[in-house]
Formats: C-alpha cells, structure tokens, sequence
C-alpha cells in the first residue's frame, strides 16, 4: 500500500469541472503521471500527478475539501 | 446615519471598510470563515461572527450564513466589499428584503449593469461611446455581417451573459466569424444557460481609463479618471490617478459621460465606468460598468482627498451626496501597486505561508492598505492580495520616485511577493514615460520575468 500526498495547501477537487467526471474513480488503477485531482491555491489550479503506480486507489479526501501540502488524499495498493 | 454594519467581506477590504465605519462611529460586524480565525479584520471589528468552512462558497458567498450573523448582531447595514457578493443583484435584494441597507446599488441597477448587453445599451442611450460593435444582441449571421461592415476586423464575439474574459472569442476575417458564430453560441448556452452573443471591434493598442463615480440615486458627480493599463491575464497591477494620457478636453468629456450614464441608471453609492481609450484616434470607448468600490479606490481618494468608503456608508445611511462637482479638486498624483502573494520568477505560482516579520513603509505620501501581521498565516483558499502600496506626490514622477522609496523600505519576510515586479517597472523606461497600452506588462513580462527572482527571507 502506497499513499499520494498534496503538494499544495489549497482546496482538493476530484474533477476538472462540476459537470465533468471524476479524474479517477475508486478503485480505478493509477499509472505514475497520472493525473487524480487539482489543488486550487489562491483562485490557481495546478493538477496533482501521481508519482507512484497502483492499484484500487482510495481517496482520502473529499472533493472540494481544505488541505495542507503533505497530506493523504489517496491511497494505492 | 447607520448603527451596525455588518462587513461581509476579508482581508484587506474588510479592514479598509471596518476602518471607515468606526471613523464614523459606526459599530462593525466582522464575519469569518474557521480559515480566517486569526485574521486581522475579525481583530479590529467591534463584533465578530463565524458564517461557516474555508471553502467561499459555504462562507463568504453563503447568503443565508451572512443574513443570519446580521440578525444575530443587530446590524442595519452590510457592505459588500469588492468580489464575492459585491455585484450580485439577488444578495442585494436579500439585504433590502431583510430590512438591511445594502451599501451598494439597487438590485436593479447592479441587474442592468451585469448585464453586458443591457449596459452597452443604457451606456449608447446615455450618449456615452461604446466600442463599435452590435448594439444588442446579434440574431443572425445575416444581422452580423451588416454590422462587420462598418466595423471590420478583427471583432470579438462575446458571450452576453458573460464576464470576467470569459466567452470571448476573435475572428479576423469573415470565414473566421462565420465559423466561430454557432460555437460561441453553443458554448453560452452550454457556460451560462444563454446563448446570446453580442460583438465589438478589437482595439488593438488602448489604455485602460476608468471614471470614479458617486451616486445618490438622484444626482451623480465624478472623482476624475484612473488609468490602470498596467494588466497581466486582465488583472490590473499598478494603477494611477489621474492619467496622464489625456488632454484637458478628452478628460472633461470622459468624466462628463460618465456622470450622464450614473443619472441615467439612477446609481447610488460608488462606482466606476470603465473605458477603453485608443492614444491614436483620441477615442475613448465605454466597456462596462463596476457596481462596487474597487481595489483601486485609494489612487482617487489620494489625489481628491474624499473617503469613497465613507461616502458610501453616508450615501447607504439615506444621506444626498454631499460633494458638489466644484468641491472635487485633483491634486497631484497617485499610484497604487499590488503586493500579491505570487513569485513573479515563477510565472506568478501562488506562495501562501506564514509572514516571519515585516516592515511596513511609512513617511509622507505614503499608505499602505493591508491585513498582514507579523505573525500571521495567509490561508490558501483566497485571493492572492497581500497589500495594496500607495504613495502620492506633486508629480508622477516624484510619485515613481516615491514608490521605489516605499517599496525598499517594505519588507514581508517569509512569503514571495510581487515587490520585484514593482521595483522593476518602476525604472522601465517605457513605465516612466507611460508608454504603455493595456498589452504591453504581457510582453514585457515574456523577456524580464525570469530577472523577478524575489528575496525569500529565512
């Protein structure tokens, strides 16, 4: 089991858009530069890419829910 | 006058407008979001009340939250800000519907001048210049192409129900506009739930000019023009009062379009017109109108010597303007920079952190509008304004000089700023000449970011 950590402080989302389709589901596989939320830091988005390659991930964190860099927003196993 | 006013706002315009309030001896309300705990406007207000988690959406842009925290405290005021509920018509009308006076327009005037396509309109009817363009919305290709007779290319189609430079799109010749027309039509629909669509011709080298108004529903006086063409991605970086680009007579007919427009819609509080202004043809041009203070007000206040945010508060409290258009005398002139928290080395990356020390700039002619502590943690979820550095001087060149002055003295340890950026253009020779349009930072910005590198104190 492997865990993906924020880079960022900032507000996590799970989609590129309201009306659009989570970047991953639970339980999706992830391969390494894969892309699995945004961070948005002062009304900027930057994506959060995987550095590590899995399966089943499992999201830690909620979409549109505050975070700190260095936190657990998904797990891989 | 008002009793309690109620902020609903953060950062540096909650504590701007908190200050004004308890000039007047008017108590203030702060509210807070659980990310803005420690922040310094829930310090300095009278009262304080939580409206609920950092996200905006469920704090700050929470309607029911903000009408329930002035219920609770007894206001019978709330002033918007600038952003978030600042223009929004149906929080206006909330205010007025739970017996609160909004410190801003009618719900009705904010609507008409939301609207681009209503606005451009009222600004024609109101004999003000407007970019050339349709004067409504387009309702055909057939229509369109009537119109691009007289205006040529290249246009911008935009979305009537949009803003921000959002929905925009250029064509430069006719199959261009022919294509992009149903796209930009589905796209609104898709965007905004409307897929009206307007069009105006691209002014390739203009300045950004901007007219303060103040309104008491029934009259109207102006407090001059700022220039604020100094932009980077449409936001504004550096702004100034007065503008040095105008003749005597072109200033006279902008500010005087901009009154006939503010008594057209019967606006009351503070306002800005902003304009288009081509050096070449000597044309100004009417873009929109702003229903709120700005971030930029202090440039005016400098030069004018009035308190916009007092006024507001007067005008909101039932008060007719008490200005007359012969009592507003410019003196001087004034810029007004951004200390954002972004690294200009970095293509402007956000940098929220925690402010280890800092030194505010002071002496004459010199005031510094912010939030910052020593001690304090910029939170991540908002805008990304630190403080607003402002000087005065008899010239605009004492004014530069003043600047760089002020800028060295400041000192906002542990964060990136923007202070790099400032000190840099304040010695560009195309700044110091005002040889500048609003697409010349972009350009310049493409060959000097890399030299921004701020100092990042330990």
């Amino acid at each position: 089991m492997a865990q993906i950590h924020s880079p960022l402080p900032g507000t996590f989302y799970r989609s590129s858009a309201p009306d659009k389709p989570p970047f991953k589901a639970d339980g999706d596989a992830v391969a390494a530069g894969d892309v699995i939320g945004l961070i948005e830091v002062m009304k900027s988005f930057h994506e959060v890419k995987s550095e590590i390659a899995g399966k089943n991930i499992r999201f830690e964190c909620d979409n549109e829910e505050p975070v700190m860099a260095g936190m657990v927003l998904a797990q891989v196993d | 006058m008002l009793k309690k006013l109620l902020v609903a706002n953060r950062g540096e315009i909650a504590v701007r407008v908190i200050r004004a309030a308890q000039d007047l001896g008017i108590a203030t309300v702060a509210v807070y979001s659980d990310a803005d705990r420690d922040a310094l406007h829930v310090q300095i207000a009278d009262e304080a009340a939580n409206i609920g988690p950092p996200a905006a959406k469920k704090s700050y842009l929470n309607v029911a939250n903000i009408l329930k925290a002035a219920a609770d405290t007894g206001c019978d005021a709330v002033h918007p800000g600038y952003g978030f509920l600042a223009e929004n018509a149906d929080f206006a009308d909330a205010c007025a519907g739970a017996g609160l006076a909004f410190v801003g327009p009618s719900g009705d005037a904010i609507r008409t001048m939301g609207d681009k396509v209503a606005a451009r309109s009222a600004a024609h009817a109101a004999g003000v210049p407007v970019v050339p363009g349709s004067l409504g919305r387009i309702g055909s290709i057939d229509e369109a192409r009537h119109i691009l007779i007289d205006t040529g290319f290249p246009v911008m189609i935009k979305a009537a129900a949009g803003g921000g430079g959002r929905g925009i799109r250029i064509a430069n010749d006719l199959a261009e506009f022919e294509a992009a027309f149903p796209q930009a039509a589905a796209e609104a629909l898709a965007a905004f739930g409307d897929g009206g669509l307007y069009m105006e011709k691209v002014i390739a080298k203009a300045r950004h000019i901007e007219v303060q108004v103040l309104g008491d529903g029934r009259d109207a006086v102006h407090c001059f023009e700022r220039e604020c063409s100094l932009q980077r991605r449409r936001q504004k970086v550096w702004e100034e009062a007065p503008s040095r680009a105008l003749s005597p007579r072109i200033r006279d007919e902008l500010c005087a379009s901009a009154v006939r427009l503010t008594r057209a819609v019967g606006y009351s509080g503070a306002g800005t017109i902003e304009y288009l202004y081509d050096d070449e043809a000597d044309r100004f041009y009417f873009i929109e109108m702003n229903t709120r203070i700005q971030v930029e007000h202090p440039v005016t206040e400098m030069i004018t010597g009035i308190d916009l945010v007092a006024e507001m508060l007067r005008i909101a409290g039932g008060e007719p303007l008490r200005l007359r258009q012969s009592d507003i005398i410019p003196r001087g002139h004034a810029i007004e920079v951004r200390l954002n928290a972004e690294d200009p080395s970095r293509d402007f990356a956000p940098f929220p952190g925690t402010v280890s020390a800092l030194r505010v700039p002071g002496g004459p002619g010199v005031r510094f509008e912010s939030m910052l502590y020593a001690g304090y943690t910029v939170p991540p979820f908002y805008d990304s304004l630190l403080a607003k550095l402002v000087v005065h001087a008899e010239t605009r060149e004492a004014a530069i000089t003043r600047l760089v002055r002020a800028l060295s003295e400041t000192r906002i340890e542990g964060l990136r700023t923007t202070k790099p950026l400032f000190l840099a253009l304040a010695k560009d020779d195309a700044v110091k000449a005002n040889a500048v349009h609003t697409r010349w930072l972009e350009g310049w910005l493409a060959t000097h970011s890399s030299r921004l590198v701020p100092e990042l104190e330990p």
